[in-house]
């Protein structure tokens, strides 16, 4: 269908030669973000309607006062079905730290909440297919859930700013919430207004490096140098996803221009996963709580962890 | 007169929501005073973890997320 659409508009509306490179690039730009701007507005609707998003006060109830392991997956799996803002990860790091959550389990949540979210894995089926969709998840809870572990046995609370121990939480007041169709159908509006406000930039912008990527870069050139042969192209890849940050959703359509080219899969997955976890303004948001050396440890972890994923697949494929 | 806090640190979302209500309460001509909280302390003693958060007379009635036109104008009106 979106295909069909995207054929439409480019040769017959706009006239382009089927199989030039512009062609192909607007091509598979009218077709991803058409699809990917459809799929967004159905999970977030769905989403919505049905309240399934937690917020973080609900994951502290959930995870605190419960033995290492089981706060661990838990803190996992509700990262990722928890789209949060990282302008909130500071009030989210005081409050599991106010709760008694081991500081282990509170990275593996902020592992796991930007780079999994379930609107992400939505598009990820729908645009790589379930197997790829379920590697990139797979991947991201076992990293989620070991490199939270490596940040334990470093002892990160002795980098943990001073005042954080001291503030005190109140109770969260019980917000009553009016669970008639037409209050759930106005709250899902809002959702989808207010997430896609704030992605639409990511999801644009990676939908045109896809297209450039898909147009202009030649398959020759990318089995040449990408194709999983070298070992330097994991970690390369991981190095430039650092500087590079993205939403989880923006950098589907970039995966798809790459593996479609014959990219590695594990090469793909670590520049996704760097690209969505590992970003230079949530670390500077973090700093407010966590002095430099956590972070260093972290952003070296979380590289370390994205490496080995790369290289496994990379094997395995 | 009603005392209303916006709590959050200087997020876009928790300046648009302080706007929200001062915009709500000139058109509707409800003597309010809105004042933003950004401590973190301070906020945290709310309860609130997922910003902003809206507390009328010392009492919560919204925490993440835009607060929709609703909410608000009720918020105004008793």
């Amino acid at each position: 269908m979106f295909d069909a659409f995207a054929d439409l508009l480019t040769y017959q509306l706009f006239g382009m030669q089927a199989g030039s490179r512009a062609a192909d690039a607007v091509h598979f730009f009218i077709m991803d973000s058409s699809k990917i701007f459809v799929l967004l507005l159905l999970v977030i609707y769905v989403m919505g309607l049905l309240r399934a998003l937690l917020s973080p006060e609900r994951v502290r109830e959930f995870v605190r006062g419960r033995p290492d392991w089981q706060a661990r997956s838990m803190a996992v799996s509700l990262g990722a079905v928890t789209p949060f803002c990282s302008c909130s990860s500071v009030p989210l790091f005081i409050g599991f730290v106010e709760a008694g959550i081991p500081l282990g389990v509170t990275f593996s949540f902020l592992i796991a909440s930007p780079m999994i979210n379930e609107v992400a894995a939505v598009i990820l089926v729908g645009v790589l297919g379930w197997k790829l969709a379920a590697l990139y998840i797979a991947a991201g809870l076992t990293v989620a859930w070991f490199g939270g572990l490596v940040m334990q046995a470093f002892h990160p609370e002795r980098w943990v700013e001073e005042y954080v121990w001291k503030i005190h939480m109140g109770e969260a007041a019980r917000l009553q919430t009016d669970n008639s169709l037409i209050a759930r159908h106005r709250y899902a509006l809002a959702e989808v207004k207010e997430i896609i406000g704030r992605i639409w930039v990511w999801v644009l912008a990676g939908v045109a490096i896809g297209a450039l990527f898909h147009g202009f870069v030649p398959a020759a050139w990318v089995s040449e140098h990408l194709g999983g042969k070298d070992w330097y192209s994991v970690p390369g890849a991981v190095l430039l996803g650092i500087p590079l940050y993205s939403n989880a959703t923006g950098i589907i359509p970039v995966a798809e221009a790459m593996l479609g080219k014959g990219v590695a899969v594990g090469t793909t997955l670590a520049l996704m996963m760097s690209v969505a976890a590992l970003s230079l303004p949530e670390m500077l948001i973090l700093r407010k709580v966590i002095r430099w050396p956590a972070l260093a440890l972290f952003a070296a972890v979380l590289a370390v962890a994205f490496t080995l994923v790369g290289w496994g697949f990379n094997l395995i494929s | 007169m009603k005392n209303i806090k916006v709590l959050g640190s200087g997020c876009r979302n928790c300046e648009t929501t302080a706007n929200l209500i001062t915009q709500a309460a000139a058109q509707t001509g409800v003597e309010v005073e809105v004042q933003k909280i950004t401590d973190m302390a301070e906020i945290m003693a709310f309860g609130v973890m997922s910003t902003p958060g809206v507390v009328l007379d010392g009492k919560l009635v919204h925490s993440g997320g835009l607060p929709s036109q609703e909410a608000i104008r009720e918020w105004l009106s008793d």
